[in-house]
């Protein structure tokens, strides 16, 4: 131990200083599996609505049919659980009392209430084969929403206090628009012979390409307060979402438009990839929350360089131990 | 718009009486949470939350080599309150001189850019006509996000009915004229009411007469417009650094980062979008 003042007895063990090791913060009041379930199922909702457009223009009307099934459902999924996390769920609507800029929930709800419903008339259209013509006009509008649907949600966890949420604000948009890609694509891959899902196989292998590659900039970026992302619950289901999302690329790849089964599995492995990895994110934001370290310590740092040269007595920057 | 209206909390004043927590729950008619030891000196209440707004803390640790008496408050005031804490020091202080003991009492700051209102999707957290940040529990409908925003882990959900809870600053009790049921009931001035400008230089007196007596660590927290959260309507007066009371030292309201979040949003649909079009591009003859 280097010497410090003698306040450090308060926190043995400990690189910085904490009111007897309690959180700064309140641990998020979201619940699991409600809210992972919300981030998973919006995404793959609106990746799937821009996924059926696309499928539909360039002749894949199988895999645009399923797209806008899986959007429709997947969506219905997503509200359901939204609400049902909420601690007065008879009280939903309340979110469209306002219209505020500044709260991605608020934001996100006025979304929702626009993209659900157009989600939902083309998934019944696709599955009763009724009024078909305004079923695909509903696909249309559903598609040009969808991508907003599948991130903003990036900003609604950012916007928060919660240190591995809110400092990952930079790339998390990114993960989670290749979180549902991948996702999107998968389902397609799961349901088709892979002759008639070629545009999904490629969707897949761009979305979980581009998760890998968000996630890696930001456990770099983000240093020590990328360390839930890496260790304990949070760490072994990032672990297991890369493993499975990977596993889906090299299936993807392998099964070369040709082999069912390898296309199945790949269309599974992304799926689950997609969704194991929204449970990490949320663990890791709530281990996030729970540890002091990771509020006070860069907190600490950032005062500390400001006020040089540091008050008599007080922690200098490069002492809190990070 | 009246003036903005805060706290002063000058904890070099609390004596750790509680009277503060007692007034508060009594008057909000705040449930009971949980009457647990927790072996934190004699904080037993351990935080704010739901149902406690007003938290003391106690801290004990070595003291500063040279001992500091505590000036007096102002030489307006009756000698009465500053004495307190010097004679609550004195019986011990020959068994204890090498420790001291630190005591806060904790509150909502009542952020000047708070995130939980710029989070709250329905519109329950509201700006008041005295500048403080109260919730409408008629409207909040439970999300949660004001919990997850607020840097200072103040506000947060009640398990019983759902609802989010935080301090009011006595909403009522202002509109009728009367300071707040904490400050009314503190008995040393540790906590002090009133106009926020008022409050904030009286406490740069106070912050100087304190180094200059020889606390060299005495410090305001939240006192300064230009902070992280453009200022706390509740601001401190501290005698170590803020995370030995359990508050941050350096918040940042969430929101200064969300501009920059709706463009990453932006980008990534976009991308999105144009990754299905390629993806999608016909390829079959």
């Amino acid at each position: 131990m280097s010497p410090r003042s003698q306040e450090q007895q308060m926190v043995p063990d400990a690189g910085f200083r904490s009111y007897y090791g309690r959180p700064v913060l309140k641990e998020p009041a979201w619940k699991s599996p409600d809210v992972p379930a919300y981030l998973f199922f919006g995404g793959l909702a609106g990746a799937s609505s821009a996924l059926a457009v696309g499928a539909h223009r360039s002749g894949y009307s199988e895999l645009a049919r399923v797209a806008r099934i899986t959007a429709g459902g997947a969506i219905s999924v997503s509200a359901a659980a939204l609400i049902n996390d909420l601690g007065r769920p008879a009280r939903f609507l309340n979110m469209l009392r306002v219209f505020k800029v500044t709260s991605p929930m608020s934001m996100g709800s006025w979304l929702l209430a626009a993209y659900g419903p157009l989600a939902g008339a083309s998934a019944v259209s696709a599955v009763t084969g009724k009024l078909p013509r305004a079923g695909r006009a509903a696909a249309a509008a559903a598609g040009a929403m969808g991508p907003a649907v599948a991130t903003y949600t990036a900003a609604l966890v950012c916007s928060t206090a919660v240190p591995a949420w809110h400092d990952a604000h930079r790339e998390m948009p990114y993960k989670f628009a290749g979180s549902a890609a991948a996702a999107a694509a998968g389902i397609g891959l799961l349901a088709l012979p892979p002759d008639r899902a070629v545009p999904a196989a490629r969707l897949a292998i761009a979305g979980a390409v581009a998760e890998q590659t968000a996630e890696r900039l930001l456990e770099r970026r983000l240093g020590a307060v990328a360390e839930p992302y890496r260790s304990g619950k949070p760490g072994e289901l990032m672990l297991a979402a890369r493993v499975l999302s990977l596993t889906g690329v090299a299936a993807t790849a392998a099964a070369r438009g040709r082999n069912r089964v390898l296309s199945a599995v790949a269309g599974a492995t992304l799926v689950a990839g997609s969704a194991v990895s929204r449970a990490g994110i949320y663990e890791a934001g709530r281990a996030s929350a729970r540890d002091p370290k990771y509020t006070i310590a860069p907190q600490h740092t950032r005062a500390a360089a400001r006020a040089w040269p540091p008050r008599a007595g007080d922690t200098p920057a490069d002492d809190d131990g990070w | 718009m009246t003036d903005r209206m805060g706290f002063f909390t000058d904890t070099s004043l609390c004596i750790g009486c509680k009277a503060c927590e007692v007034a508060c729950k009594t008057w909000n008619e705040v449930p009971e949470d949980g009457i647990e030891l927790s072996g934190m000196s004699y904080d037993n209440t351990v935080g704010l939350g739901a149902s406690t707004w007003r938290h003391v803390a106690f801290i004990e640790q070595p003291a500063p080599s040279a001992r500091v008496q505590i000036p007096a408050v102002t030489p307006a005031r009756a000698a009465a309150p500053a004495q307190a804490p010097a004679q609550a020091a004195a019986p011990a202080q020959a068994a204890a001189d090498s420790m001291r003991w630190l005591m806060s009492s904790d509150v909502c700051k009542h952020c000047t850019e708070a995130a939980c209102l710029d989070v709250c999707p329905t519109g329950a957290l509201m700006r008041t006509e005295f500048g403080t940040v109260v919730v409408q529990d008629d409207i909040c409908n439970g999300c949660g996000y004001c919990v997850a925003a607020c840097p200072f882990g103040v506000i947060e959900r009640r398990e019983t009915d759902g609802g989010a809870y935080k301090c009011t600053l006595c909403y009522d009790r202002l509109g009728d004229g009367l300071t707040p049921a904490c400050a009314k009931a503190c008995p040393t001035e540790s906590i002090q009411f009133g106009p926020l400008d008022e409050l904030r230089e009286r406490a740069r007196g106070r912050v100087t007469e304190l180094q200059q007596a020889g606390e060299t660590k005495a410090r305001l927290y939240l006192d300064d417009p230009e902070d992280g959260i453009g200022g706390g309507g509740a601001f401190f007066l501290l005698l170590d650094e803020p995370e030995v009371y359990g508050l941050p030292p350096d918040p940042v309201v969430t929101t200064r980062d969300l501009p920059r979040m709706w463009k990453h949003v932006a980008l990534a649909a976009i991308g999105l979008a144009g990754a299905v079009l390629a993806a999608t591009r016909r390829s079959r003859p």
